[in-house]
């Protein structure tokens, strides 16, 4: 068992003021894609990669090693910019999102991008396709553990809950899903969408061991998410609770940068915020 | 012939069509409040704003959820309701096909499908989101009405038209500023296809945002190859225009399909049937050649995957020599 030391904790903060410096630049680039997501789940993706995830970036095809799935493609550069920091391919790939010829695909691909283990994109199928990854693990006698990232709204898509019903009944502790609870989606908020509260008691109506915390902070978010992963006899969830759009001052909170780039400008400043947040995980060590 | 913008001359506004659909849905809306528009939270993107805007009444949302959203429209659709329903094209029809198929068509209901970003020309999406197969998963379903309209212009006429049509229909438009080259006094009627240009060398036939293309190709081929092109905006796939298809064919004696889909099962392959049987011709298919679409420029990708004007030059080319 590994331990959160502080000076590991802050590494980790570092790591993630990085990753969303890495999709700053790479929507910049790109020209088209999505913030809000990306942002807000920097830190789950950073204690996924840095901490939680039995992985190794020199060997993506490891037959043991955790899976982790991203059900909602559309925030892929939270995952790419989070590859790339942690050593799956140079940092500066990420120029190439969304252009042709990359293997950074507006939608994650498997067949470009071995190491994304799924395609997505297509919302609400995710977890399913976990489902069957963890019991063909259970079936091989194989300790690796699944983990599967989905957003809210996610939950409006029916096959999501064929496959919670699915999870709790082969008892699938081996998977853990992690719920990006940032409440918006494009049309606005998810209460006002389609309204999804009470979301836990969702998941223990259908036999699922319910943990909540604060997505945006890493320390909280790696305690929980051990919790979860060590849950015997059923399926666990981490509703992470996030800001979207979190680190970038004039995106939080607001669902209207859910499906676009910043422009040269807003990067600019959105570089600099990150940048100040930097110096103080630095200053306060 | 048709009235049509001066495209020769360069002098065409670049529109997307799915404005079209945005513009026809108000005017439906306000001529019949029995019209709804149901949205599965894709509201700009498919341009219901203006509709919701118009008619909060008649406007609906629930969220991600695109089976529902066909079912639900079909129960709508049986209380006299006229519901139009839109999504991305991947996901309604695409998700939603066996609802479709036996609550829309099956059952006869008279529900509307929008079916937004079809085509590579979606972009740096990517090929989760570039739909290439709806015409062939719609076209094949008994009872449906499947239209492509060529421009934003004609889009709005055919949503209008569709509103009116009782029974199952599926509307598909494009995410890019594309061409429009007809007029707001071009004639549009369900099921009758429209020559744009005539010739009598080879017979482009050609539907959705390619039509400019295919225009586009039958200048440079009378310029540079003295090749003469019927031009044929074959919008109605379904009830195809049969007597437009075998009158082209026996015209130019040889056919260019045209489309933004899978050469397989999409347009070009009901022109190839309804050829087959009654006026067999050699056939060119311009479309992407059973492969999926990826991340990239709208029309970098429709080059890339063979439908630019070069691709249909070199298609019409072949065409005329396999006359011989
Ligand atoms: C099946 C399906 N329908 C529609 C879409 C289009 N779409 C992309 S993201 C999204 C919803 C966004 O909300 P959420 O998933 O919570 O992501 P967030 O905005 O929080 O990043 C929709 C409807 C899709 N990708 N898949
Ligand atoms: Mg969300």
């Amino acid at each position: 068992m590994q331990t959160l030391t502080s000076e590991r904790l802050t590494e980790l903060k570092l790591k993630a003021n990085d990753v969303r410096q890495g999709i700053i630049r790479s929507l910049l680039a790109a020209g088209s894609g999505h913030s809000a997501g990306p942002l807000d789940m920097a830190d789950v993706f950073t204690a996924l990669y840095g901490y939680l995830l039995r992985h190794d970036p020199q060997r993506p095809d490891w037959e043991d090693r955790d899976r982790l799935l991203l059900s909602c493609g559309h925030i892929a550069p939270v995952r790419y910019s989070a590859m790339a920091n942690f050593g799956y391919f140079p940092v500066e790939e990420l120029l190439t999102l969304r252009k042709f010829g990359t293997r950074l695909q507006g939608h994650p691909e498997r067949v470009t991008l071995p190491s994304v283990e799924t395609t997505s994109g297509p919302l609400g199928e995710g977890l399913a396709q976990g489902v069957g990854i963890a019991l063909g693990a259970k079936l091989d006698g194989k300790d690796f553990h699944v983990w599967v990232v989905t957003s809210d709204a996610e939950h409006q898509c029916d096959l999501h809950w064929e496959a919670m019903m699915t999870a709790a009944k082969f008892h699938l502790d081996n998977l853990t899903c992690v719920i990006d609870r940032n409440f918006i989606q494009i049309d606005g908020s998810t209460e006002d969408v389609m309204p999804l509260e009470p979301l836990g008691d969702k998941y223990r109506a259908f036999n699922w061991e319910v943990f909540e915390c604060d997505g945006n902070d890493i320390g909280a978010f790696i305690e929980t998410a051990e919790r979860a992963r060590s849950v015997k006899g059923r399926p666990a969830v981490v509703v992470a609770n996030t800001v979207p759009g979190k680190g970038v001052p004039y995106m939080e909170g607001d669902y209207t940068w859910h499906g676009k780039p910043p422009n040269a400008q807003q990067a600019e400043e959105a570089l600099r915020e990150l940048q100040t947040a930097r110096e103080r995980i630095l200053a306060n060590v | 012939m048709y009235d049509l913008v001066d495209y020769r001359n360069g002098d065409v506004k670049m529109v997307p069509t799915r404005n079209g659909f945005g513009e026809g849905l108000v005017e439906a809306g306000g001529r019949d409040r029995n019209v709804l528009g149901i949205c599965a939270d894709l509201s700009e993107s498919t341009r219901f704003e203006a509709f919701k805007k118009a008619y909060p009444k008649q406007y609906v949302e629930i969220g991600v959820s695109e089976q529902l959203l066909v079912a639900m429209a079909g129960g709508l659709a049986s209380v006299g309701k006229i519901p139009w329903i839109a999504s991305y094209a991947m996901f309604n029809p695409g998700r939603s096909w066996e609802q479709v198929r036996t609550i829309m068509a099956l059952n006869e209901t008279n529900v509307k499908i929008a079916g937004a970003h079809a085509g590579v020309s979606v972009g740096p999406d990517g090929a989760t989101h570039q739909a290439i197969e709806d015409i062939a998963i719609m076209r094949v379903i008994p009872n449906m009405t499947v239209v492509v309209p060529c421009d934003a212009a004609q889009t709005k006429k055919a949503t209008l038209a569709l509103t009116e049509r009782w029974g199952p229909v599926y509307l598909r438009f494009g995410r890019e500023k594309s061409a429009v080259v007809t007029t707001a006094a071009t004639s549009f009627e369900i099921g009758k296809a429209q020559t744009f240009r005539e010739g009598s060398d080879v017979a482009i036939v050609a539907c959705g945002i390619l039509v400019y293309n295919a225009l586009m190709a039958a200048e440079k081929l009378a310029r540079d190859h003295g090749i003469e092109c019927r031009v044929v905006n074959n919008h109605t796939i379904k009830p195809m225009d049969e007597e437009a298809v075998v009158d082209a064919a026996r015209t130019c004696g040889t056919v260019v399909t045209v489309e933004e889909h899978q050469r397989h099962a999409g347009m070009g392959s009901r022109v190839a049937e309804i050829l087959a049987a009654r006026q067999p011709v050699p056939i060119e298919f311009v479309g992407v050649d059973d492969r999926f679409g990826q991340s990239g420029d709208p029309f970098e990708l429709v080059e890339y995957y063979g439908m630019g004007v070069d691709a249909i030059v070199a298609a019409a080319r072949r065409a005329q020599e396999r006359k011989k």
